[in-house]
């Protein structure tokens, strides 16, 4: 009896640390899948296309998953076949300096600008 | 002085998002690949269409010459259009057509070799996709061009025409 219940004990122990492990793979999966684009799809992620194409990056994903490729890597991987297009976040490169500085040039200044009319006030 | 300072600043800063802005109205929102560029073919394992034995992606392309890829299935009518093109150009000795069988049933697309004939020196089979993205392709009919010294030097989305045919003539020459 004692023995059936250390063996039950170990395998509820076992089922949801393999179902912990499970859910965070598939977090990971999803954070991945909803950033690449779906290219024969407008305006929607691959994780939300039920798309062939859609379908395929799915599956080559979860084979880089396994493969313990990193986040970075995948998307590198798929920016090397199709372009910085398929990637939703876009990268710092000198294409996009002016979309990821221009924001905070523009806070910085309004924050200036702000700050000075204060300093009048009082 | 201080005023006109400021106004001016602002219609440089206008000037500036508007500028911008039209840029961004005249990019493409759809996704436009860039068909020029060129890449070394992909590594990979593929299944024979009729031996169903996996071969590696350099015995595939081992010889000196250049090589077609043409991604084809049956349910594409596209590539129904295109099939003729292809048996033209399988007659021309320097180059070798392998056909990449996307997502297909094997029996239907049997039928379409039978029924429309096979400009394919050999035939791959791609089930799920994925080889298709190896070659960075996103749909049917897609034809890329593979020099000899095993790059991809060009690429034809959608199916191909007189013109194509033409032009893959002249890279061939």
């Amino acid at each position: 009896m004692k023995i059936l219940k250390i063996f039950l004990i170990t395998f509820l122990f076992l089922g949801t640390t393999q179902l912990k492990s499970d859910e965070k793979n598939n977090d990971f999966k999803n954070k991945i899948l909803k950033n690449i684009r779906c290219l024969i799809c407008q305006g929607q992620s691959v994780y939300d296309s039920e798309s062939d194409f859609a379908s395929s990056i799915k599956l080559i994903v979860d084979k880089k998953i396994n493969e313990e490729s990193s986040e970075e890597q995948i998307y590198e991987f798929l920016r090397e076949k199709y372009g910085n297009w398929i990637i939703y976040d876009p990268e710092l490169n000198k294409n996009t300096y002016i979309l990821w500085l221009l924001p905070l040039l523009l806070f910085l200044l309004g924050g200036a600008i702000m700050i000075r009319k204060l300093k009048f006030k009082n | 002085m201080k005023n006109k300072y400021k106004a001016s600043i602002f219609f440089l800063f206008f000037i500036f998002c508007f500028v911008v802005f039209y840029k961004g109205l005249n990019n493409p929102n759809i996704y436009t690949p860039n068909i020029k560029v060129k890449k070394n073919i992909p590594l990979f394992k593929a299944k024979d269409f009729n031996s169903k034995v996996y071969i590696n992606s350099e015995k595939i392309f081992d010889e000196n010459k250049y090589y077609i890829v043409n991604i084809w299935a049956s349910w594409c009518v596209p590539c129904i259009k295109e099939h003729p093109l292809l048996m033209e150009l399988s007659i021309n000795q320097s180059i070798k057509i392998i056909g990449l069988n996307y997502r297909d049933n094997l029996n239907n697309a049997k039928k379409f070799i039978n029924e429309y004939g096979n400009p394919y020196t050999q035939i791959l089979i791609d089930s799920d996709g994925t080889l298709a993205v190896e070659f960075g392709a996103y749909g049917v009919p897609e034809t890329l061009i593979i020099d000899k010294n095993k790059k991809i030097i060009k690429k034809f989305v959608g199916p191909i025409n007189e013109e194509t045919v033409q032009e893959i003539k002249s890279i061939i020459k």
